[in-house]
């Protein structure tokens, strides 16, 4: 199982904070957000994590992993 | 602390506790750059101005405030748009970055990095902030290896909608990391990313990386 998390207001668009994906093989960021959301388009400027540490979508992760989302936050 | 010089970029959200929380603690010489003027949709969350300072340029309405409340330190301004590298010959300390869109934001962190100059970075929106340090060292990652550079500038918070004492949690945490970095004390937030989302009242705390790819602090 990869652990999928979503946070603040991708939490309200996805509709749920956290998911369990069961994968066969690794995954890149990228799939796990496709898979994790029906296929919707990856946003722009979104934030990537595993296991806590900043990634780009193309990261391979396998079960056992966190994956993490977070989106842009640009206002002051 | 009284002979240090702080770069304030924007007095909006987050500027206006940054700004008095500096100030009350006796950072020598504040510089305030924002061009836009007090309007009273402001004033929800923008806390160095009120209501009788509405048509006023943010930087004159926040000296005035800043000042009253600490008249032993210095103010000035930052008056022509700013660039890639403005920093180079100024003696700034720290730039704080309090603005609000990734346009602005790419360009100081491109100033941070040419002239060495640390930089402390927040946003919040809607129920969410981030903070980070960014020290411009070559071994350190900087704004830019977080975020691609494409046209897309971002939600406002004028757009999006914003609580308001979030910008007093994520500006505080900024004045706290600026204090840090100027005095030489603590572990800052450098290389890593803390994120709060304030309707679960979760923090995360993400380790960043330099990108080798970066066409800002990479060689």
């Amino acid at each position: 199982m990869i652990t999928v998390k979503f946070f603040a207001s991708l939490r309200e668009q996805v509709g749920k904070g956290e998911i369990q994906l069961d994968v066969a093989e690794p995954l890149s960021v990228a799939q796990v957000w496709a898979q994790a959301c029906d296929n919707a388009p990856l946003p722009s400027h979104i934030l990537m994590a595993v296991n806590m540490e900043y990634s780009d979508q193309n990261r391979l992760v396998d079960a056992g992993d966190e994956v993490a989302f977070f989106p842009p936050v640009t206002g002051g | 602390m009284d002979e240090k010089k702080v770069l304030i970029i924007g007095l909006g959200g987050l500027g206006s506790p940054v700004a008095m929380y500096l100030a009350a603690a006796g950072v020598g010489h504040l510089v305030l750059a924002d061009f836009d003027r007090v309007d009273l949709s402001n004033l929800q969350r923008q806390i160095v101005h009120d209501t009788t300072q509405i048509g006023q340029y943010k930087t004159i309405s926040a000296q005035t405030k800043l000042q009253a409340l600490n008249p032993d330190i210095e103010i000035s301004f930052i008056k022509d748009m700013i660039s890639e590298d403005f920093l180079i010959e100024d003696d700034i300390d720290v730039v704080v970055d309090c603005s609000d869109n990734f346009a602005t934001r790419f360009i100081i962190n491109a100033a941070c990095v040419h002239a060495g100059t640390p930089l402390v970075s927040g946003a919040a929106l809607r129920w969410g902030g981030q903070v980070a340090v960014f020290s411009s060292s070559p071994q350190s990652p900087c704004y830019r290896c977080l975020y691609s550079d494409n046209e897309d500038e971002g939600e406002a918070c004028s757009d999006a909608g914003i609580l308001a004492p979030l910008v007093g949690v994520i500006g505080s945490i900024q004045a706290v990391e600026v204090i840090k970095v100027l005095c030489g004390i603590g572990n800052p937030l450098s290389g890593r990313l803390l994120l709060f989302d304030a309707l679960s009242m979760q923090w995360r705390t993400l380790k960043l990386h330099k990108d080798p790819t970066c066409p800002i602090c990479s060689n």
